[in-house]
């Protein structure tokens, strides 16, 4: 996870090798005039003074010829034509390579061709270039939070982002460590040792005991994540900002920025990871993995004590497999309404809460609302592990049978 | 003697069929006892409701006389007839885990396990996987982890079922050494030989009412009739006063009755041939197991 965050970094920083453009400028208004960067630079061949195109032709062929024979990226060409028209060279520069030219590169060199012509262009028509520049302008927007004691920079699109990342997560672990429950579930009736088990411990205590073993099988993962990412993250950020405290960063202006030479994006990126509530959303994360779990393990622990085959699970599966998907696609549409009535209520019904609450979480939502669908969670859990206990003390010792819905709820009833 | 079990007047539904019908059964301690009948008679039913894996729904078990509690399930052991390992477990690891679910700490349970292991000859098999396992080593793990925490009480449904001739003898052995040990043997079975070799009391459930019980012996001679067999050289005399009821190559079975003494037809043949072989046919369970349950009523 934390590779995710710091390798396009690394990466980025890494793979630049020093590119020589070599620069055949006939207009020679961009003679000098390209600025060198990181990872490109320009070097200018002095074009022929002569109006003669076949002399002209003819330079640039012997440019070309020595061009291939060097080590350079690539031969810019800026031809003049007729008269050196500012339209006509617009037009017809090209850029001559061994391989094709990187969309990076040639974009750089396409700015700063457009920036230079259009300067020309300008002044031309008798425009001062420096006062245009001037008039230029960046709004900057930040959005500061009021809640709690500090007043934080939030980021609106981290938080919708953060949110459905978690909701995700949480939809895929449920499905993951769930299914392996019931997995354990039909190997144990297969292989018969259901039957010599039973005659130590009660079969509740059996499905129990299988789904916290699961559940910290997912915790120790979890616990494993959180502590590898933020090591990692905590490392990055003092590699990268040095002794600067990130919460500061909001109040610097940009002179002390670039005079404390930080990269600009690993600063964007370090403010917004700041702002994020992690000890809310961990908190959050932790309670509705573990209560989503809880309660459609005890599902899936059922369905797998009903068939003889994975097979047959499918049949069952629907109840299980609807309102997580459900609770998926909701919780996209309520990013943009998060407070609407689909958005609460769906957050409090123990079947779709995990995954939508969650979202809710990320972007804000009022704490009454947070703790009742935390206590419904929990009655709901109760709920269904009472419920599967009861199909599953039944289903792991029947064999054979074509199980239906109707058979379930005859065995919930049936007496212990 | 004491019964180490009672079962008293159990009684057991399945959603709209009796599978027990006011059951009583009792299991004299040191025993080896004999759990018979046929196919959906009820013996597994009432092998469950024993072990706590369901519960009557009328009557009660008293095991040494108390009634039947969740801490019982240490002095019980059991092999179920349908029965099964954790394929991708170790077999060493997984007979431990048996064992500590019976209340055994894991230091004695693994020297016991060692211990058993080389007497059944499969040590050399404790670090490996279940699935790599022959059926017949796989069984013989299953025995080990049922009588490892020395019962008071062992159960066996189908024990022998999967074993060959030579493992199944070494089951029987082992058998009879638990019960010399002290343990009491119920087990459930189909194979009227092993009944015949091994049990000393018996049971006979069908159609989920008990029909039959009691000592084994007392039961033969309730069903002797009187007959006899011979081998003979020579001919038998045609004024025997007794229904021959079948003589073919010096072989013949001759039915006396309950009030005549044996010497009574001795007497009468031997003047006549030369007997090589005299004695009383003794009903074999195999026989006395289906003239019961013909006389109990429709056999399915």
């Amino acid at each position: 996870m934390a590779s995710l965050f710091i390798a396009p970094i690394l990466i980025a920083e890494s793979t630049q090798e020093l590119k020589t453009v070599r620069v055949l400028d006939e207009t020679g208004l961009f003679t000098g005039q390209l600025r060198d960067s990181d990872d490109l630079e320009y070097s200018y061949v002095k074009p022929i003074e002569s109006d003669d195109l076949t002399e002209r032709q003819q330079h640039l062929e012997d440019t070309k010829a020595d061009f291939s024979n060097s080590e350079e990226y690539a031969l810019l060409y800026i031809p003049c034509g007729a008269n050196c028209d500012l339209n006509y060279i617009e037009k017809s520069v090209q850029i001559f390579t061994q391989k094709t030219v990187s969309i990076g590169v040639k974009s750089k060199i396409q700015r700063q061709l457009e920036k230079q012509l259009e300067r020309l262009k300008l002044e031309r028509q008798g425009v001062d270039y420096a006062q245009i520049e001037g008039a230029k302008t960046s709004v900057n927007i930040s959005n500061i939070s009021l809640s709690g004691d500090e007043e934080k920079e939030s980021f609106s699109e981290l938080s919708t982002i953060v949110g459905m990342i978690s909701g995700v997560l949480i939809y895929f672990f449920i499905f993951l460590y769930g299914s392996q429950v019931m997995r354990g579930v039909i190997e144990e009736k297969m292989s018969k040792v259901v039957e010599v088990i039973v005659s130590s411990v009660r079969p509740f205590q059996l499905m129990l005991g299988k789904i916290v073993g699961v559940a910290l099988v997912g915790l120790t993962q979890f616990l494993l994540w959180v502590i590898l990412t933020g090591g990692i993250v905590a490392i990055a950020s003092s590699v990268f900002l040095g002794d600067l405290d990130p919460g500061q960063l909001s109040q610097m202006d940009p002179e002390m920025m670039e005079q404390a030479q930080i990269n600009e994006g690993a600063l964007e990126f370090f403010s917004m990871i700041n702002s994020i509530n992690f000890p809310l959303i961990l908190g959050s994360f932790l309670f509705f993995f573990i209560g989503g779990y809880l309660l459609y393990s005890a599902l899936f622990a059922a369905i797998g004590s009903a068939v003889d085959n994975e097979s047959d699970t499918q049949q069952f599966m629907l109840p299980v497999t609807v309102p997580l998907i459900l609770s998926f696609v909701v919780g996209q549409t309520i990013l943009e309404n998060p407070d609407s009535a689909l958005a609460f209520w769906f957050s409090m019904i123990p079947l779709t809460s995990p995954i939508v609450m969650m979202i809710r979480v990320a972007i804000g939502v009022p704490a009454w609302e947070l703790i009742l669908s935390m206590a419904l969670l929990v009655a709901g859990f109760i709920f269904t592990v009472w419920l599967a206990g009861r199909i599953y003390r039944v289903g792991i010792l029947m064999h054979g049978k074509k199980v239906s819905w109707g058979e379930l709820a005859k065995w919930v009833k049936f007496k212990s | 003697m004491e019964n180490i079990l009672e079962a008293q007047g159990i009684v057991k539904d399945y959603a709209g069929h009796r599978a027990l019908n006011k059951v009583d059964v009792s299991i004299p301690s040191g025993s080896i006892f004999g759990l018979l009948g046929p196919n959906g008679a009820g013996k597994t039913s009432l092998i469950r409701i024993i072990n706590q894996i369901t519960g009557p729904d009328e009557g009660q078990i008293l095991l040494g006389g108390e009634p039947l509690r969740p801490d019982h399930v240490e002095r019980i052991g059991y092999l179920p007839e349908e029965r099964g390992l954790y394929k991708k477990m170790k077999v060493g690891e997984q007979a431990l885990y048996f064992a500590r679910l019976k209340g055994m700490s894991t230091t004695e349970a693994k020297r016991k396990l060692k211990e058993w292991f080389e007497r059944m000859d499969i040590i050399d098999w404790w670090d490996k996987k279940v699935e790599d396992l022959s059926k017949g080593m796989a069984q013989k793990v299953q025995f080990i982890t049922t009588v490892l925490h020395e019962p008071e009480l062992l159960i066996f449904d189908e024990p022998f079922s999967g074993f060959d001739p030579i493992n199944a003898n070494i089951i029987k052995d082992e058998i009879l050494r638990l019960k010399d040990h002290g343990s009491t043997v119920i087990f459930s079975t189909h194979r009227m030989e092993s009944v015949e070799e091994l049990c000393e009391y018996i049971a006979l459930i069908n159609k989920s009412e008990k029909i039959l019980d009691g000592k084994l012996s007392d039961i033969k001679r309730q069903y002797k009739s009187g007959k006899y067999n011979v081998e003979y050289d020579g001919e038998l005399p045609a004024s025997l006063p007794f229904e021959v009821l079948e003589n073919k190559d010096g072989k013949a079975i001759i039915q006396i009755g309950q009030n005549h003494s044996p010497n009574e037809l001795l007497s009468g043949i031997l003047p006549h041939a030369t007997v090589h072989n005299f004695n009383e046919v003794i009903p074999s369970v195999n026989d006395i197991f289906i003239q019961t349950v013909q006389n109990s009523g429709n056999h399915e």
